[in-house]
């Protein structure tokens, strides 16, 4: 092949880059099989990099607690030891066992156990209905009190913190909704389960999130 | 497909995870004096550690997803890291 031949071919194929790929790739089953992993793996990516900006968010409520406790450490003792450690170790408890079954459930689609998916999608959501009914508890015992989020600055943080969470257990809940929604539907498949996967990585966060708040704000007092 | 471990690892995971929650409250219970946010902060990163890297896959992924997974935590970092200090190196008139 000349240096022209070289040349035209490049030129090509950057005019024209859906007519090159066949003279690349005849095949075209595993043709199909590359762009099925593909699109999976950039789904994934996807997700992580959204992922990032949530832990951002969460970031900047961070950053205010460190600035505030360290500055009016006595404040956020008093307000730690206020909180109510049971019902927090308890959704402790919950959140991670949800992860658990969101864990296996993705784990089952993968082997097309789409009966183990269902059940394990529907703990994860009830779970995660227990999780908002207990807050719901914890707050109103703390709007009984005559506590707010303007009560002092202790407060403030841990209702902006914990209701944002809260947000994001109700996000998780729809998400998850959806998708097992559309698993009785029959949509999903051991060769087509990225929606699962990604929901699930969602519902991770929220863990993860938890798994912060609940030492700082509850237990480190 | 890729194959994420068995059922019976996951629920492995989830008795660590359940005796990390069990030293997180047991930990609470004495006072550490100043170490006592520093413990607390460990003992949560190891259970994030072991939910991104088990149930999240992170330990079945590539270089790019931890690249997209850890660069995040450099910007946390760099957020809290720097307003504390700007916080406490500032002259109060």
């Amino acid at each position: 092949m000349g240096f022209f031949d070289v040349t035209s071919k490049v030129l090509k194929s950057i005019a024209y880059p859906s007519e090159m790929v066949p003279s690349i790739d005849t095949e075209d089953d595993g043709h199909h099989h590359f762009d099925h992993e593909t699109e999976h793996s950039g789904a994934k990516l996807g997700m992580w990099l959204f992922l990032a900006t949530e832990l951002l968010l969460f970031g900047g409520l961070f950053a205010a607690y460190a600035i505030y406790r360290a500055k009016y450490p006595d404040m956020f003792q008093h307000g730690s030891q206020n909180l109510n450690v049971v019902l927090g170790t308890v959704n402790t408890v919950i959140l991670i066992f949800s992860s658990l079954t969101v864990a296996i459930a993705v784990k089952a689609i993968q082997e097309n156990r789409i009966k183990l998916v269902k059940i394990m999608l529907w703990i994860t959501i009830i779970c995660a209905a227990i999780f908002a009914v207990n807050k719901y508890f914890e707050y109103s015992y703390k709007f009984n009190l005559g506590i707010f989020p303007g009560t002092d600055i202790f407060y403030s943080i841990y209702f902006a913190a914990t209701g944002v969470h809260m947000l994001h257990v109700f996000i998780g809940m729809a998400v998850l909704g959806v998708l097992l929604r559309k698993v009785y539907k029959g949509k999903y498949s051991k060769d087509n389960y990225t929606a699962i996967e990604i929901g699930g990585l969602y519902w991770h966060l929220v863990d993860l999130i938890w798994i912060y708040l609940f030492p700082l704000l509850y237990l480190v007092g | 497909m890729d194959n994420h471990g068995s059922y019976k690892s996951l629920i492995n995971i989830w008795i660590l995870l359940m005796f990390l929650t069990v030293v997180t409250v047991g930990a609470a219970q004495f006072d550490f004096g100043v170490w006592n946010v520093p413990i607390a902060l460990i003992v949560a990163s190891v259970k994030a550690g072991v939910v991104a890297l088990h149930f999240m896959h992170l330990k079945h992924e590539d270089g790019l997803t931890w690249v997209f997974a850890s660069y995040p935590l450099f910007l946390l970092f760099l957020l809290i890291a720097f307003t504390v200090t700007d916080m406490f190196s500032r002259v109060v008139n």
